[in-house]
């Protein structure tokens, strides 16, 4: 078991002629993802490491039926129509590993999402992996990193940066553990699925002992954790470090979505709240490990 | 968020019919004394920099004609205010103010809305963060909707503004939202808007910000640096930026953080993933050690891309080390990490020998990328230390190699600290 990527969830690819929409389906197949479909308009009855390719994500779901996530593989400005149509195509899931999206296009597809009940991970996310099931996106990079990197084993992972969403499983690895499934949820100032969305879903997978998150400044996402722990929608161990403690108002740190704004956002409230909270906050993210390994009892 | 001027952004307001005070922004006392003469009233002189509280601060004076306009624009033209330097005035003919309100639009990410929020209260001219919640009227804007003049009303209605303003208020809350979606901001605040005693209503001040990603869809704003940051770009963060804007392979990003370095303990820092560069800066900071800037190189950059991210960091004048804070697993290639940094050190170590490097870098390819950095820089005069995947996580340890080395450099040079 897992959450969200399962062993038989059907995986289309839009803009899978692309540079990186090619190297990346065929990593995804490579890893034993069932990637069903691409869509690049003008290139539909070609081939692309076996997948078959379409106009549209229309044309795809009418020849292969229902799908049920879609990795988006397009430049930014395009996003929006990108997931609207996928939307509208009946695709439930949708993992968006594309930055510098026009702010307002993010609204939109939040909205129309919504009026949908479909799931959107990022934008900015560089995806999601079940270890030994599936991989969507560029997580891992190629199949036999993935495989070094990501071991099966109880804790979930929730990293707000892309980084750190293989480095958190490595050093889980290097601790004799192993994750359930990993997302990294997004860089962009506005953000799909998040702390409030992931932990319930981790709550309900028995496979799932303990989550580990990896956070930043900015944004409202380490509160959302907090608040599902007090609120006890997630009564599981939770162990998260906060980077950022030295970041200064106003600046961008890389991620858009890690800038203080309005004096909100500092490291030093989001671990006040996850504290108070009962959350376990390490000081170091060399701490995470050793910790859940502490609280899972692992020898 | 690249920001917007007050002057700037009255000229967006203007277009988007909210009433503006008659005025021109100006560069020189001349220029400043000649818009006086044109508006041929008592005239506000205010400091174009980007940050509030700038009445308090002195930034805004006022001149009965265009004598005193030009002189106190003299005083306030290259003087720094909040640590910012006025480069321009903004001249504007002084309003007789009745009542002050407040509108703006922010956007509000948490999980239950996710969309647009658009603000008014009575109590505008202070900080809305220190009005009391029953004083502003709310709503969030459903964006496939779209947010409509009878629901600007209601926000006015909602706090009893008079009839006879009702339409004028509605109608300047109107024009900030369309400004607001029209330039793709991600804050839009006019605050004051001013009733005068004449019974007009004025935009009195704005501010706007532009979101970074969608600068591109208006060249027309001139805006140099699509980054965000509190104060202009440097001279550093635009050549940085021309790295980035010229190549949308991976991502290369650079802010100065200490324009002018004049004492110890500063480090070049070049940071990869935005996490993992993040967290290396607590570990440096937990040291006593600064960084002269900040900088990821992630998402698989080129090597040239690296290179000239690399060289500009290392050139730095003051700084006393170079860290690689390649805190991650990298998914990415690493090699085209390791080729671009030897490259910049190959230029830059000779001019400098003795200069320490610590260089992380840890990922897909790890083993070539080690190789790449051993052999490029083994007949360099300078002090290098290479780590891999089992000090991913050793912040502390990296942060006191590099202070370390940093002590040893000050050794061969004769400087005391």
């Amino acid at each position: 078991m897992a959450i969200l990527l399962e062993k038989n969830t059907t995986v289309l690819v839009q803009g899978i002629t692309g540079r990186e929409g090619s190297a990346r389906a065929a990593f995804m197949k490579g890893y034993g993802t069932k990637v069903v479909a691409g869509v690049t308009p003008g290139r539909g009855g070609e081939e692309i490491s076996g997948i078959p390719v379409y106009n549209t994500v229309e044309e795809a779901v009418r020849v292969q039926g229902r799908i049920d996530a879609s990795v988006t593989f397009v430049p930014g400005p395009g996003l929006r129509d990108a997931v609207f149509e996928a939307i509208d195509g009946g695709i439930k899931f949708i993992s968006m590993p594309v930055e510098r999206v026009p702010l307002y296009d993010i609204l939109e597809m939040m909205a129309y999402a919504k009026v949908h009940g479909v799931r959107l991970l990022g934008p900015g996310s560089i995806g999601a992996i079940s270890p030994g099931i599936a991989v969507m996106g560029w997580l891992g990079g190629s199949p036999e990193f993935a495989k070094k990197v990501f071991v099966p084993g109880p804790i979930g992972v929730i990293s707000r940066s892309g980084g750190q969403s293989g480095t958190v499983p490595w050093a889980i690895k290097e601790a004799g553990m192993g994750v359930s499934t990993v997302l990294h949820i997004g860089t962009e100032p506005v953000l799909g699925m998040s702390c409030g969305d992931i932990l319930p879903l981790f709550e309900k997978d028995p496979e799932t002992k303990a989550v580990a998150m990896f956070g930043e400044i900015g944004g409202p996402y380490e509160e959302e954790a907090a608040e599902a722990v007090r609120t006890k929608t997630f009564t599981k161990p939770l162990v998260v470090y906060v980077a950022g403690a030295w970041a200064p108002e106003g600046m961008r740190f890389s991620h858009a979505s890690s800038i203080i704004e309005r004096g909100k956002g500092s490291a030093k409230d989001k671990i006040k709240s996850l504290k108070e909270a009962g959350v376990h906050v390490v000081d170091r993210p060399d701490e995470i490990a050793p910790t859940l390994k502490k609280l899972l009892n692992v020898q | 968020m690249a920001r917007l001027y007050e002057y700037q952004g009255k000229q967006l307001l203007k277009a988007a019919k909210v009433p503006i005070p008659q005025g021109e922004a100006a560069a020189t006392p001349e220029e400043a004394g000649k818009v006086a003469d044109k508006i041929g009233k008592p005239v506000a002189v205010k400091a174009q920099i980007w940050a509030g509280g700038r009445g308090k601060a002195g930034g805004i004076k006022f001149a009965s004609n265009p004598q005193e306009a030009e002189k106190v624009a003299g005083d306030l033209l290259g003087s720094t205010i909040k640590g910012l330097t006025v480069e321009k005035v903004l001249i504007e003919e002084k309003l007789n103010i009745d009542k002050e309100y407040y509108v703006g639009v922010i956007i509000d990410a948490s999980r239950e809305v996710r969309a647009p929020v658009v603000m008014f209260s009575t109590e505008g001219g202070v900080d809305i963060e220190s009005v009391h919640p029953e004083k502003i009227a709310q709503t969030t804007v459903d964006v496939l909707r779209g947010f409509r003049l009878y629901d600007a009303l209601n926000l006015a209605v909602q706090l009893k503004v008079p009839n006879k303003h009702l339409q004028s208020i509605a109608q300047a809350i109107m024009g900030l939202f369309q400004t607001f979606k029209g330039y793709n901001c991600r804050t839009a605040e006019i605050n004051p808007l001013v009733l005068t005693k004449e019974g007009k209503i004025l935009a009195g001040d704005c501010r706007m910000a532009i979101d970074d990603s969608s600068v591109f869809r208006h060249p027309e704003l001139g805006i140099e640096v699509a980054r965000e940051a509190s104060t202009p770009p440097t001279e550093l963060d635009k050549i940085a930026w021309q790295i980035e804007e010229g190549d949308l392979r991976g991502t290369c990003y650079i802010a100065q953080m200490a324009p002018e370095i004049k004492e110890l303990n500063y480090v070049g820092y070049h940071g990869i993933g935005g996490g993992g560069a993040i967290l290396g800066v607590d570990a440096l900071n937990r040291q006593g050690l600064k960084i002269a800037n900040y900088a990821d190189t992630s998402g698989n950059p080129t090597a040239a891309k690296v290179y000239r991210a690399a060289k500009l960091i290392i050139n730095q004048p003051g700084i006393e080390g170079y860290m690689l804070g390649g805190f991650i697993v990298a998914n990415q290639e690493q090699w085209h990490h390791a080729h671009g940094v030897v490259k910049a050190l190959r230029e830059e170590i000779p001019k400098r020998p003795g200069f320490p490097c610590v260089i992380l870098l840890c990922g897909n390819k790890e083993k070539e990328s080690m190789e790449i950095l051993k052999e490029g820089t083994a007949d360099l005069p300078g002090r290098f230390e290479f780590y891999g995947s089992d000090k991913v996580y050793e912040t502390e340890f990296l942060a006191k190699r590099m202070k370390a080395l940093i002590l040893e450099y000050r050794k061969d040079r004769g400087i005391e600290g």
